[in-house]
């Protein structure tokens, strides 16, 4: 008797289920080959390496939509670098939403900021530094976020209790120092290490013209600092160290007629020196150029770090100028163009290209290319002088 | 005293020659403002609406691209609507979203959400004369009418498919419009739009939009018409873009707070 009564309830949920509860699924997967233009600078790095990616998506929402449920798994395989090969959950979320505030629960990504050629108010995600050179790939991060809105703006509270450690390039990868970056050496200040619970505020509201963001940060500092493990003469290593620190965040934007005039700073305390660090510039748009229908947008961003020393920290006293070219054509093709110099040092200097169209509703070709510079051995890009490549990334869509 | 008479009499003829063009303009620009009023009074009160749209490109070839998009929008009475716009195909945009709060005098406000990166940015509003998703509609065309966006001039009265018309021109007020004037054809009975013919900043004709298929809704008493076949055709391209809009629903419970950045964060 037990069993019919148990297959009809099984029955009863499944029908519930697929119909209060319909699954949305989707994502994407790419197939992307690097090519270095230049000999490697370290013995046992590759000319070329091929990798694919997959990123695919579920999604359900219940009580109509005010509770929904994200799931989101990222993995790569590449040919050459183990440690390029790698997995993520990106997102593995519940969203509740009600009239005044909401809740997110789970693995989240949250992005702040205006500016374009630097992230520095963003602080809530850890970059996935192999998956591109430009760092705008981030990892999941475990979060409890609580959020209220008004006509006064935005607030927003999150609890962040786990600490995910940034990735980096393999001794078989190219885009790195030259010794090795051992991830699993990290060292940190908290001794609950990845378990130290960090918190973030932030408040943002538009007040016409202007987006302005107030933020705040505490805990585990995303970006680390780098040491050589001296000990270790025969086979030495670099170990990220994990501080804990403060941070001050501010990011305006200002719509000026065809302008946007976009600020962030950052005032850091906790690392080997507490720092002001600051980017600033505008974007301009011109729509319909020389009578076509494209748009051609120009940046101008100045980008300033106190920091004399530290691997990350490139925009010490450095301009950014840029194009952003739409072709506003039916395969929504685009094309990047940015030039970084370091007004210092005038050896130094990166460029990029960042193109990209579709060939059909599914599938979207992107080319882009980066080019490094430098003659000073004690900055980021003299490790990664030789590393200047093109990368073709062939994604589908389902 | 013959003469004087005569002089007189071509003296009044030559005066009325002269006032006729400015007094004909006072009249038949309080006559298209007036048209412009009725329209814009004839579309209140419908408080809010969802859709579902299907926007199909064309080029000169005969070539074809499908987009399916949903556009919330609410009503506002003292200014320009809000409008929400959620892209579902193609599926590199899938999830894109992009908000923008009209206004009848000032710049409109416009914010696009960008899914992959988890980033809402601010657009410049300046640049309404742009191409909206590649279609041949401008960002201006899919902003409300407001009455203050234009100065107005009665043309004439014509048949248009049957039915009466009034055409009238309307200049754009803002300099940053893409447009120099536009024809509007209004039908008299309903005051709906029935075809526009949208001239460039040399004056050139540029491209004509006709509104097919109009169907009538009920809210709260008050009857409202909505198109369901737009089609935008370029003369200079002879590119064109059709916009069909699906299950197309009323007073659906929604608040200015579905329209700001939360909501754009969390639309899909």
């Amino acid at each position: 008797m037990i069993k019919p009564k148990l297959t009809v309830m099984a029955a009863l949920v499944a029908a519930s289920f697929s119909s209060q509860a319909e699954v949305e699924l989707g994502g994407s997967t790419s197939f992307e080959g690097r090519y270095f233009l230049q000999d490697a600078a370290y013995p046992g790095q590759p000319r070329t390496q091929a990798s694919i990616a997959i990123e695919p998506e579920a999604y359900t929402e219940w009580n109509d939509g005010q509770d929904s449920l994200l799931f989101k798994p990222f993995a790569r395989l590449d040919n050459q670098d183990d440690e390029r090969t790698h997995w993520d959950v990106r997102e593995l979320q519940w969203l509740h939403v009600a009239d005044e505030w909401e809740t997110r629960v789970g693995i989240g990504k949250v992005f702040w900021g205006q500016t374009e050629s630097l992230h520095l108010v963003d602080i809530i995600n850890q970059t996935d530094m192999v998956e591109q050179v430009d760092g705008e790939d981030k990892l999941g991060q475990p979060m409890v976020n609580f959020t209220t809105y008004g006509d006064w703006g935005t607030a927003s509270a999150y609890i962040l209790p786990y600490f995910r450690e940034r990735t980096f390039p393999g001794v078989d990868g190219r885009l790195r120092p030259p010794l090795p970056i051992v991830s699993d050496r990290a060292q940190y200040e908290s001794d609950a290490e990845q378990n130290h619970i960090d918190f973030a505020l932030r408040y943002q509201n538009s007040f016409g013209d202007y987006e302005v963001g107030l933020s705040y940060f505490n805990g585990t500092t995303r970006e680390p600092e780098l040491s050589v493990a001296q000990e270790e003469i025969t086979d030495p290593y670099i170990f990220p160290y994990y501080a804990q620190i403060q941070q001050f965040g501010l990011d305006m934007l200002k719509v000026q007629g065809s302008w946007l005039l976009k600020f962030e700073g950052i005032y850091r305390e906790g690392q080997s020196e507490d720092f002001l660090a600051a980017v600033a510039g505008f974007e301009r748009t011109a729509v319909g150029v020389l009578g076509t229908t494209h748009d051609l947008g120009f940046l101008m961003e100045y980008q300033y770090d106190e920091r004399e020393n530290n691997f990350f920290a490139t925009g010490q006293n450095d301009l950014m100028a840029g194009v952003r070219w739409s072709f506003n054509d039916i395969d929504g093709t685009e094309v990047l163009a940015g030039f970084v110099q370091d007004l210092d040092e005038s050896a130094t200097y990166n460029a990029f290209v960042e193109a990209s169209s579709r060939i059909t509703d599914n599938w979207r070709w992107k080319v882009d290319a980066y080019l490094f510079s430098s003659d000073d051995e004690t900055d980021t890009f003299y490790y990664m002088r030789r590393d200047d490549h093109l990368q073709v990334t062939l994604e589908y869509f389902f | 005293m013959q003469y004087l008479k005569r002089i007189n009499s071509w003296f009044l003829l030559v005066a009325v020659a002269l006032a006729m063009p400015a007094f004909a303009d006072e009249k038949s620009e309080k006559q298209g403002l007036k048209i412009a009023k009725e329209r814009k009074d004839r579309d209140r009160g419908w408080q809010n609406s969802v859709a579902e749209i299907t926007m199909i490109l064309r080029n000169a070839s005969g070539q074809e691209a499908t987009r399916e998009m949903r556009v919330d929008t609410l009503e506002m009475e003292e200014d320009g609507d809000k409008a929400l716009t959620v892209f579902d195909s193609p599926r590199d945009v899938s999830g894109t979203a992009f908000l923008s709060f009209s206004h009848a005098m000032e710049p409109d406000e416009q914010w696009i959400y960008l899914p992959a990166i988890k980033r809402v940015k601010r657009i410049a509003s300046r640049n309404k004369s742009g191409p909206f998703m590649s279609s041949e509609f401008a960002f201006e065309d899919m902003t409300s009418f407001e009455v203050e966006k234009f100065k107005y001039d009665f043309l004439r009265e014509d048949t248009y498919q049957g039915d009466k018309v009034f055409v009238i021109e309307q200049i754009p007020q803002d300099e940053f419009s893409g447009y120099s004037k536009q024809i509007v054809w209004i039908d008299q009975k309903h005051y709906r739009v029935r075809k526009v013919d949208f001239f460039d900043k040399k004056g050139d004709e540029l491209k004509t939009l006709e509104f097919e298929e109009y169907e009538s809704y009920e809210v709260d008493g008050t009857t409202f018409w909505r198109p369901q076949r737009s089609y935008m055709y370029n003369h200079q391209t002879g590119k064109s873009t059709e916009l069909v809009t699906e299950n197309l629903k009323f007073k659906q419970d929604l608040d200015e707070s579905d329209f700001d950045k939360n909501s754009l964060r969390r639309a899909r």
